[in-house]
């Protein structure tokens, strides 16, 4: 029953995993952890960047990753679009954020079903070279296409954070959580830097849909499950750490990875939600939290 | 010697890696009009949170009528007989006037209320003078009148000690007498009250001590002549 | 309105959903009240919590669900009659209120929020991994035969129903109109605020959640009579979450009387509509009215009725 190939794969796997929940929790960790907007439709957007990329690959044998970033700067607008509606329904007026969350949750519902009219409940897959291969490192055996999403969610990762501590707008981003009016007085616009970063955000869920649908094939109702995932990373790497986020994300990883293998497939999704929990009650600021 | 109301023994309170306050010890007797002043981020709003326990302070005691109630929660200090006011007001925006002070009675003064809750509501109303806009919805109140209904719920609590939180910023110059005129009343009435406030006047005019906080530290504790020729406050207000 | 009034009210409602089953012999009427009754439950119940404190529960579904499985598990084990899987559901669906309410409701609003959506799918792999309940296949449940006054069991439901959302209603009626309802708005209205004014914020929540989570497991128990066969997909419906929010928000959030405006209106739509357009179209409906309400009028209908109100009449 236990053996340490198993073990060694198990874990193999979750870390390349890993990468790839860092990316699908890079749109939260930054608008949640820097911009304090509860998100909670990220998934279902990452759902639909999913689908944009299978849409092209379907129909053009475009590759995946290739398609996904041909649809980037539509996701960056709508991402602008979304936090527009939000910031001047609710932030602007000084809402609880409740009345926000109630609105992402309705974007979700309704982006869902959306998925759900036009494609129907057939899980969809894409193809691309790499996909459905592997190679082997002594007993470990490394997936393509494990290994490609894994690649780009570091690269990803490493651009985010690179952006935020080297680019103007990514220091203003940091600094707008904690002091707007420091912004104001340096002639930048809060607002407009949260606009950027929100559509930043949205953006990255393109990327990371691509990733997911090379990873294993989707259906619109798989975003639900991600919500529990990227909190609980969001929460454990610690709110706008982004080099936390991607630590957080490996160990959900790898934790999702072995409960899967020794103890059943579906009991994996109760890991994340085990980690938000244990995080929340132990030490909410997480690993590398401000 | 009686024992102090509230005795603050060597508070601390981290924000981060940021030290808010770094060990602040004070006592306040009973009757006591108490100030407390300090420059801009000096710590003293953030100490009254500790105080009321708004904040749970990292290191640190504080003692009320002699008990440790560093681990109470705040609504339970309330009930105790601890009430303060906020320095943005905080009203309840979807009930009147009265409704605000109605929690305030049914829940922290729950042991010291009379029965017949709305006459003493009305009493307080009419001492800060809002008896005139009792059924109005709180949200659609002005700036001084919320503060006076920050006041109001606060006195509502029927505390031992009122902390009042720059209560008075921003208002007019007979609107301050007003608010003055109120808190000293009340003090007469038996309450002990610690003031924050950047109006040195009502300070000077108010307190009968007062402590200064600087950088989250106390430089100067004395009587109102004594601080205004205190170098060590001068420096703290105008710098080197 | 006076509380005198309005017991005499419930009663005559009782009483004429009783006379409907001895007249009326359309099944469907039957199913359609059922469903929108259900919804009636369902609405107040998250308004307890969401719209008199202001903590938003996404995860209706899970808790409607574990009144549902608890009453198969119930029929499946002792052959328990009706009241008492009731009262089992409610008790089991409020300790899991309380849970995730004593586990989440001590840091932000929002954290507790994201936990209930991801309570709601960890439920749902936990039904569908086990199989005395049924597992992913399902199970079926036979009726047991309706109670005296009754020849069929779908209008005895009717009656069971209309039943428990009028002691939903009712409770809520209570909590508004008690200490604890101002307590619950002065949290809503500035949780700091109110902990200092004090109000035992963290308790008062509990109860919240609790009594809410409660009133969701009771609208689940007699949904296996209801419909004879559960399985995990109908019972997790996404509908049940997002209709529990839409419709206290088309009603209004803040009062009883919100919550059953809008399940009347919105279910009873939704009951009509399900005949003509797919069941995913009606969601999708859904979901937009919902954002437009929040977005455009947050106060619901009650709110708009109460600022028309003020200008008086044109």
């Amino acid at each position: 029953m236990f053996s340490l190939d198993l073990l060694l794969n198990a874990i193999v796997a979750g870390v390349l995993l890993g990468g790839f929940y860092a990316a699908v929790s890079l749109g939260i960790s930054v608008t949640f952890g820097l911009l304090d907007v509860v998100n909670i439709a990220h998934p279902v957007f990452v759902i639909l960047g999913a689908y944009t990329a299978f849409v092209l690959n379907n129909a053009y044998g475009l590759d995946p990753l290739l398609a996904s970033l041909l649809f980037v700067p539509l996701f960056f607008v709508i991402g602008i679009g979304v936090y527009q509606v939000y910031y001047l329904s609710f932030e602007k007026k000084g809402e609880s954020s409740l009345r926000g969350l109630v609105f992402f949750f309705g974007l979700l519902f309704i982006v869902e079903v959306a998925l759900l009219l036009k494609f129907g409940v057939d899980y969809r897959l894409v193809e691309a070279p790499y996909i459905g291969r592997s190679f082997q490192i002594g007993e470990v055996g490394i997936a393509y296409r494990l290994l490609v999403p894994f690649l780009v969610g570091i690269l990803m990762t490493a651009a985010i954070a690179l952006f935020l501590s080297r680019t103007f707008y990514g220091r203003a981003a940091m600094g707008v959580a904690q002091d707007a009016l420091a912004l104001r007085l340096m002639g930048v616009d809060p607002v407009r830097i949260k606009t950027i970063v929100f559509g930043l955000g949205i953006a990255t869920a393109s990327v990371a849909g691509a990733l997911l649908i090379i990873i294993s094939p989707v259906e619109p109702s798989i975003g639900r499950a991600y919500i529990g995932r990227v909190f609980a990373i969001t929460v454990l790497g610690g709110l706008g750490s982004i080099g936390g986020t991607l630590a957080a994300a490996v160990i959900l990883g790898v934790a999702e990875s072995l409960t899967s293998t020794f103890s059943g497939p579906s009991w994996s999704l109760a890991v994340s939600f085990g980690i938000l929990l244990l995080v929340l009650a132990v030490r909410p600021a997480g690993l590398f939290g401000r | 010697m009686a024992e102090p109301l509230l005795r603050v023994d060597g508070v601390v309170k981290r924000f981060g890696g940021f030290q808010a306050l770094g060990g602040v010890s004070l006592e306040v007797r009973e009757g006591e009009r108490f100030g407390l002043i300090g420059p801009n981020g000096s710590g003293k709003t953030t100490l009254i949170s500790c105080i009321s326990g708004t904040l749970r302070n990292d290191g640190g005691r504080i003692f009320f009528r002699g008990r440790d109630i560093t681990r109470m929660p705040a609504h339970q200090r309330t009930r105790e007989g601890i009430a303060r006011t906020f320095q943005i007001p905080r009203p309840f925006g979807s009930m009147s006037v009265v409704e605000n002070l109605r929690i305030t009675l049914e829940y922290a003064a729950r042991d010291r209320a009379a029965p017949d809750g709305l006459a003493e509501a009305m009493d307080i109303l009419r001492m800060v003078g809002l008896d005139a806009k009792a059924g109005v919805v709180s949200s659609r109140l002005t700036q001084i009148e919320m503060r006076k209904l920050e006041l109001a719920r606060a006195m509502a609590a029927k505390p031992a000690l009122l902390i009042s939180d720059e209560a008075m910023a921003g208002l007019s110059s007979s609107e301050v007498d007003d608010l003055l005129a109120i808190l000293f009343r009340l003090n007469e009435a038996g309450t002990t009250v610690i003031m924050i406030e950047h109006i040195m006047r009502a300070v000077m005019r108010f307190s009968e001590r007062i402590a200064v906080l600087d950088a989250g530290e106390k430089i100067a504790e004395g009587p109102p002549a004594m601080i205004v020729s205190d170098k060590a406050v001068e420096r703290a207000y105008l710098g080197e | 309105m006076r509380g005198r009034w309005l017991l005499i009210l419930a009663a005559l409602l009782l009483a004429g959903a009783i006379v409907v089953t001895r007249t009326v012999d359309n099944r469907y009427v039957y199913f359609a009240g059922y469903g929108i009754l259900q919804y009636v439950v369902l609405a107040t119940a998250w308004n307890i919590l969401g719209g008199y404190t202001g903590y938003v529960n996404f995860g209706t579904g899970g808790f409607f669900a574990l009144g549902v499985y608890t009453s198969v598990f119930l029929i499946r084990a002792v052959k328990a009659p009706l009241p008492v899987q009731i009262v089992a559901a409610g008790l089991v669906a409020g300790l899991l209120g309380l849970g995730i309410g004593y586990l989440t409701l001590r840091l932000r609003g929002t954290f507790f929020s994201i936990s209930t959506l991801a309570l709601a799918v960890v439920l749902e792999t936990i039904m569908v991994n086990w199989e005395y309940v049924g597992g992913a296949r399902g199970t079926s449940v036979i009726r047991p035969a309706p109670m005296v006054p009754f020849d069929n069991y779908p209008s005895f439901l009717f009656v069971v129903m209309t039943l428990l959302a009028l002691g939903a209603v009712a409770t809520a009626w209570l909590i508004e109109h008690s200490k604890i309802g101002r307590g619950f708005a002065a949290i809503r209205d500035n949780e700091e605020a109110a902990e200092c004014m004090g109000v035992p914020t963290l308790r008062l929540k509990l109860l919240a959640t609790t009594v809410s989570g409660a009133l969701m497991g009771v609208a689940g128990a007699p949904f296996p009579y209801y419909l004879t066969f559960v399985d995990p997909v109908s019972t997790f419906n996404l509908s049940y979450a997002v209709n529990s929010l839409a419709m206290p928000m088309v009603g209004g959030t803040t009062s009883w009387l919100g919550p059953v405006i809008g399940a009347i209106l919105l279910g009873t739509v939704q009951q009509l509509a399900t005949v003509t357009i797919s069941s995913e179209l009606n969601l999708l409906l859904v979901g937009l009215v919902l954002v437009a309400f929040v977005v455009l009028a947050p106060e619901g209908i009650l709110g708009l009725v109460r600022r028309l109100a003020r200008r008086g009449p044109a």
